[in-house]
């Protein structure tokens, strides 16, 4: 035996084969485990469950209040602007913008009253001030994130700060005048 | 220094055991007959001072664990219980609370110590970086363990820095998805915190082996930062001299922690962390504990996410190539006149850095956040430029003669009179 590998480098052998198969099978088998092991990670069943629509009746909410929800364990904001913010967000010259979106884009048409937005300020997380009254509105009219100072504006936009994108719009639809469904 | 066992064994059942498992001789090589250099002034007791408050936080940790309950619902009310009705349970928690905060005096002391000494030079390289490897993974047990009491701040501080993850381009979402084991953080998160909480210190443990094992292969530094050339003159048995001082600096650390434990536990923390965890609002001024303050100024002086977070985390990696980034042969500040004085500064840029991280985001924190983060980095910048032209004064020819004004020693002058240098 000590003869048969002792010749390698001119034919391959027959523990060559075996040695390299063995491997082949071991980096198979210890991907594979990888697989369960990091998948666990991933929102569990429940918690995808738990992300079912939800009705919304937005006739409570009076002009220039804002109320906030949970949805998937997620904060939403939905607000009911008024005439001088649904202005003030029409009137910006979107090149202008850090996340370059018009209002219409992130309104349903014939509903620009209302603005639908996740309450997670797209820096670091927290709940940006501005939904309840009395609480800073930050220099657009819109939102103010307390922990490093983002400015969101009457459209939900990133105006100012070291937040990179606009406070993101749920799925959602109109299932009457003013009744939505999220989700 | 790894040169021969000196041990002895006396009775037929060490000898036994010696021929079997020489573990009485690896105690005894390492504890007891192991060369120390002869100068080592109280900063070398925090080594010591760090091991003795691993094992607190261990010890008081698996306690807490008995009676913690980590579950969204009940773990902030279960913190409580242990306050209120637990035997002894306010001590062991503040204990463990307050103990975090005194393991990152130590250590910080220690790596300001080892910055100031050269410790970090050749042969000592790898020895720095796994203390590195320990410092990473203190900050991410203290961390976790901030997070298990469920109040304000400990959701909206793990709500921060799971999304620092996040600016990391096209993966960066997914990841801390999985981090969160939901959409937001939430039950599942506090679960596995509370298991990798539970975890990581015994790898830290692990980790402090390989550091120990690598400190007794090349030896400890010193003060001059000359290595030792002749153990007889230059070194001194481990026990009894420097086991008493260790025992004597960790006794002192041990008042400050226990005044603080009991005049003042909460100093250190925040007071919105005994207000249970609310998804729906964030604290007004949200601040991480007082030793992630500084990395915590760095990363809100960047005004871009992605270039906040690289900063932070690079403020930290860099520590690890500074033993390639310093271009001076002279390990000890003492004789480095010129970097001695950046490195004073750089002290006080990181003080001023934890001072800014603890403020509000506004003018003029951000603008002298900016300043000191530059000159954070502008301190390895000078180490690695000042080696190549500075003149540094002229070392003691050993241990020895720096410390007794042997002959020939005149310029070690200034630290020979170090007084507790005379062992
Ligand atoms: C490197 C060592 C450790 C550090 C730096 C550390 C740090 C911390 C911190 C900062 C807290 C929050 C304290 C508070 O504000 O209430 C905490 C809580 C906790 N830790 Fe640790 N810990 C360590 C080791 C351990 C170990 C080994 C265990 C268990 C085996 C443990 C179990 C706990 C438990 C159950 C809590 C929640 C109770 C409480 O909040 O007081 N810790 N830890
Ligand atoms: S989390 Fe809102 S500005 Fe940083």
């Amino acid at each position: 035996m000590a003869h048969a590998t002792d010749t390698t480098g001119t034919e391959p052998t027959r523990r060559d084969f075996l040695m390299l198969t063995t491997g082949a099978f071991g980096a198979v088998g210890v991907g594979a485990l990888v697989v369960p092991l990091v998948s666990q990670l991933a929102p569990d069943a429940q918690v995808v469950a738990a992300g079912a629509p939800i009705d919304l009746d937005l006739a409570p909410i009076a002009e220039g209040q804002a109320i906030k929800l949970f949805w998937r364990g997620k904060l939403i904001f939905v607000r009911n602007r008024t005439k001088k913010e649904i202005d003030e967000a029409l009137a910006v010259d979107i090149a202008t913008l850090r996340d370059p979106q018009t209002d219409q884009q992130r309104t349903k048409a014939g509903h620009e009253k209302y603005l639908v937005v996740y309450g997670s300020c797209t820096h670091l997380g927290c709940v940006p001030l501005g939904s309840s009254p009395g609480e800073p509105k930050g220099e657009f009219d819109g939102w103010f994130c307390p922990c490093h100072g983002s400015h969101y504006d009457s459209s939900g936009r990133i105006r100012k700060g070291p937040a990179p994108l606009n406070l993101p719009v749920p799925p959602y639809a109109f299932t009457a005048d003013t009744k939505i469904k999220i989700g | 220094m790894s040169g021969h066992s000196s041990y002895q064994p006396k009775t037929g059942i060490e000898r036994w055991l010696d021929a079997r498992l020489p573990i009485v001789r690896l105690m005894h090589d390492s504890a007891v007959s192991y060369p120390v250099p002869r100068n080592l002034n109280l900063l070398w007791t925090f080594g010591g001072i760090l091991v003795f408050m691993l094992v607190a936080q261990i010890v008081t940790g698996v306690i807490l664990a008995m009676h913690y309950t980590p579950n969204a619902t009940m773990a902030f009310n279960s913190v409580e219980h242990i306050m209120r009705d637990v035997n002894f349970g306010w001590l062991l928690r503040y204990l463990h609370s307050n103990g975090a905060s005194m393991f990152f005096v130590a250590v910080y002391i220690h790596i300001f110590r080892g910055l100031y000494y050269g410790s970090y030079k050749a042969p000592r390289e790898v020895l720095w970086i796994l203390g590195v490897i320990i410092f990473l993974l203190m900050m991410a047990t203290a961390f976790m363990g901030y997070v298990l009491p469920w109040g304000q701040m400990s959701f909206w501080g793990a709500t921060v820095i799971t999304n620092l993850f996040s600016a990391l381009p096209v993966i960066g979402e997914t990841i801390v998805t999985f981090l969160w084991g939901g959409y937001s953080v939430d039950n599942p998160t506090l679960n596995r915190f509370f298991s990798l909480h539970f975890l990581l210190p015994f790898m830290i443990a692990g980790v402090v082996v390989l550091h120990i094992w690598a400190l007794h292969h090349v030896g400890q530094n010193n003060p001059t930062g000359v290595e030792v050339k002749d153990v007889k003159k230059d070194t001194v048995p481990f026990t009894p001299y420097a086991t008493i001082k260790d025992l004597f600096g960790m006794v002192c650390f041990m008042l400050v922690f226990a005044w603080f434990v009991f005049y003042q536990p909460n100093f250190m923390g925040h007071a919105d962390n005994y207000i249970p965890a609310n998804p729906a609002s964030t604290p007004a001024h949200i601040v991480p504990e007082w030793y992630f303050l500084p990395f915590y100024a760095i990363l809100r002086a960047i005004p871009d996410k992605l270039g906040g977070v690289i900063a932070m985390g690079g403020a930290i990696v860099i520590l690890a190539f500074l033993p390639w980034i310093d271009t001076s042969k002279v390990k000890s500040m003492t004789y480095r006149p010129i970097a001695r004085q950046f490195f004073w500064m750089f002290v006080l840029v990181c003080i001023g850095l934890g001072y800014l991280g603890a403020m509000p985001a506004d003018e003029p924190y951000v603008t002298l956040s900016r300043i000191l983060t530059v000159l954070y980095f502008g301190f390895f910048l000078a180490l690695a430029l000042i080696g190549i032209f500075e003149r540094p004064a002229q070392l003691p020819t050993s241990i020895a003669d720096s410390v007794l004004g042997g002959s020939g020693a005149r310029l070690g002058h200034a630290t020979a009179s170090e007084p507790q240098a005379k062992g």
